[in-house]
């Protein structure tokens, strides 16, 4: 179990130091940013301290250690804009972005997970036609289209809530909806077959075959099996509540991580940029190692490391 | 009114028209099937012919897709269509089944002492410690080596014959009058088999229980069985005390599979070797459904299904010698 978890942590680890390598290379070679942030007719001297301040004058190779010391210290350089710390920059909008995200997510795990195994055990039957015919629905159509949709009926029709902005706690329900609906049909979706295919694996049967009740089978033979590939889903999702919502931030000018993004790319702000970029890869990862871990918690045959 | 004596051969089990059909298209066409107390009677026919689906209506135990006619009775009891609460106290209580595949018989992700003892807790009342002892107890009687550090093994660390052991178990928890077993062997080695068979062979005399022994696999059939019930199709064709079969098989398609089996010094092999195929459920003949692949046809043998006649001894045949 122990060399499970190593494993896993070692893996994780190596990820985020190419990540971190990639970010380097990826947004050194896009173009010079002395050149873009400054005006192009700037004085060639003006230019060149600019450099030097932000080491872009450097061998590419001592840049990329400067930076990745740079970054394991948990300093990703300063905004080009205005001069802050870009983690703090970054790290101002993260609670905006997770009060969207998070609640989105308890959305989709409340409702995705529980009409998921409902329309498995009620295979064929109204109500799972009905939850399919929904989550397809809600898989299909694309979140800024519901969004725009949401606005139209609740905001400008109705006027019930408000089509943007962060003033009240009602600002928060459309773009969550908007955000959850999506997830909530493929949780179902992904559910309702992990279900199915754990009820016709033989163990189900021969746990009724020993007589125990067909509540009991579900809850302690089916669940428990079926959690193990609905796990991969929940982890993907979990890895995503930083960079999940930038449509969403952006269809309801919602001042959070995405929007910022979308600003930052838009200014070639690249320590914001590259701190955005690290920060979606570690939730990515982090999450990752989790669902890695809880596979090894969940299902038996995986604590097994082969060599 | 006088008394009723009931007489003591009443049968455990009593199947009666029994009939199976998966969203309309039929499996099992009616059978009709006794078990005695303490009895060991043979199901044989080739794969597909209705052998499981049998015992799973019985333990209403077939998908919602299934829909079940006729009768079973369990001491005068019907099961068919009885409640739930009803059927999971007899589901490893009075009547255990266990499977082809042990390794897929069991929870993945559950211990096998605690899958042993959620039997013991159910059908014996017993929790906890006690439960856990008693779960023990059987494992070693199963003949499991080294059952206590075994108990918190899961069927993914164990061989397939012990995961078999473990299924048995699980299965006598309930201390159960009828064991049905499944082709318990069809998924093991030769060697293993022969255990299994030993195994359940000497639980059955302890145990004093009825076992009816599922198999494709004639030769196991001949060495355990009393009594031996030949299925083609969705239907008993042939019934009969198994020296009696072995020495005199009376339906062609009996004929048939003995002819298939191979040497005893030989390896053993599976049934293929009477020519052709069984009909398509959905396009069954109007007669006897062996007659399109029997040598010894005629015309009236495609007029109508043969009844199984005989009482001692049934044959389903129209050129049989009653
Ligand atoms: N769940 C099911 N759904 C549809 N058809 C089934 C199902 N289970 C069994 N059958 C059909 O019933 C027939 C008898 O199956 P079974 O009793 O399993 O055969 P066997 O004699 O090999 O045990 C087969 O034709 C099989 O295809
Ligand atoms: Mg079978």
């Amino acid at each position: 179990m122990l060399r499970f978890v190593a494993i896993r942590v070692g893996r994780a680890a190596l990820t985020i130091v190419l990540v971190v390598t990639f970010a380097f290379v990826v947004l050194r070679l896009s173009g010079d940013p002395a050149l873009i942030i400054m005006s192009p007719d700037a004085p060639a001297e003006a230019i060149a301290a600019f450099r030097h301040a932000y080491g872009l004058d450097l061998p590419i190779w001592q840049q990329y250690l400067h930076y990745f010391g740079a970054v394991a210290q948990g300093d990703m350089g300063q905004s080009m804009r205005d001069g802050r710390s870009a983690l703090t920059v970054v790290a101002e909008r993260i609670p905006a972005t997770l009060a969207l995200t998070v609640t989105a997510l308890l959305l989709k795990l409340c409702i995705g997970i529980p009409s998921g195994i409902f329309a498995a055990l009620h295979r064929n039957g109204w109500i799972d036609r009905a939850v399919m015919a929904l989550a397809t629905a809600g898989f299909t159509v694309p979140s800024f289209v519901l969004g725009l949709v949401l606005v139209l009926v609740f905001s400008v029709q109705l006027r019930w809530l408000p089509s943007g902005g962060q003033e009240s706690w009602s600002s928060v329900v459309l773009p969550v909806i908007t955000l959850g609906a999506g997830g909530a049909a493929i949780l179902a979706r992904f559910t309702r077959s992990a279900m199915l295919e754990v009820l016709g694996q033989p163990y189900i049967r021969a746990a009724s075959a020993k007589g125990v009740p067909w509540h009991t089978v579900v809850r302690r033979h089916a669940l428990p099996n079926a959690a193990i590939p609905t796990v991969t889903i929940v982890g993907f999702m979990v890895g995503s509540l930083i960079a999940g919502a930038v449509v969403v931030e952006s269809v309801f000018s919602w001042p959070g991580v995405g929007r910022l993004l979308v600003i930052a790319v838009s200014n070639r702000d690249l320590a914001v940029v590259q701190t955005i970029l690290l920060l979606v890869a570690s939730t990515m990862v982090c999450s990752n190692l989790v669902v890695d871990l809880l596979y090894g918690v969940l299902d038996p045959r995986l604590r097994v490391v082969t060599k | 009114m006088g008394l009723t004596v009931v007489p003591s051969a009443s049968p455990l089990i009593r199947i009666s028209g029994l009939s199976v059909a998966f969203n309309g298209t039929p499996a099992l066409l009616g059978i009709d099937l006794t078990v005695g107390a303490g009895e060991t009677l043979g199901l044989v026919g080739e794969s597909g012919c209705g052998k499981s689906v049998t015992w799973l209506a019985v333990l209403g135990l077939l998908p919602n897709s299934a829909t079940v006619g006729g009768s079973a009775t369990l001491d005068g009891r019907e099961l068919v269509g009885a409640p739930a609460s009803v059927l999971e106290r007899v589901r490893g209580g009075r009547v255990a089944m266990i499977f082809q595949d042990p390794a897929s018989a069991l929870n993945p992700v559950h211990r096998i002492g605690r899958q042993v003892s959620e039997a013991v807790t159910l059908h014996r009342g017993l929790s906890g410690g006690a439960a856990t002892a008693e779960a023990l107890r059987l494992l070693d009687e199963v003949g499991i080596p080294d059952a206590r550090n075994r108990m918190t093994a899961y069927p993914h660390e164990m061989s397939g014959g012990q995961n078999q052991r473990v299924m048995i178990a699980t299965a006598l928890a309930g201390r159960p009058e009828l064991l049905i077993a499944d082709e318990p062997t069809t998924a093991l080695d030769v060697t293993i088999q022969a255990q299994i068979l030993d195994l359940l062979r000497r639980l059955q005399r302890e145990h004093g229980m009825a076992l009816v022994l599922i198999s494709h696999d004639l030769g196991v059939v001949a060495e355990m069985c009393e009594r031996v019930c030949v299925m083609y199709a969705g239907r008993i064709v042939e019934e009969a005390q198994a020296g009696a079969l072995f020495a005199g098989p009376r339906h062609p398609y009996t004929t048939g599979l003995m002819g298939a089996l191979p040497p005893l010094t030989g390896p053993r092999l599976r049934l293929t070797a009477i020519p052709g195929r069984v009909p398509e459920p959905w396009a069954m003949p109007p007669g006897c459904a062996f007659a399109p692949r029997c040598p010894k046809r005629i015309e009236a043998c495609d007029v109508s299904v043969p009844n199984l006649r005989g009482e001692d001894r049934r044959v389903a045949c129209i050129r049989a010698a009653a």
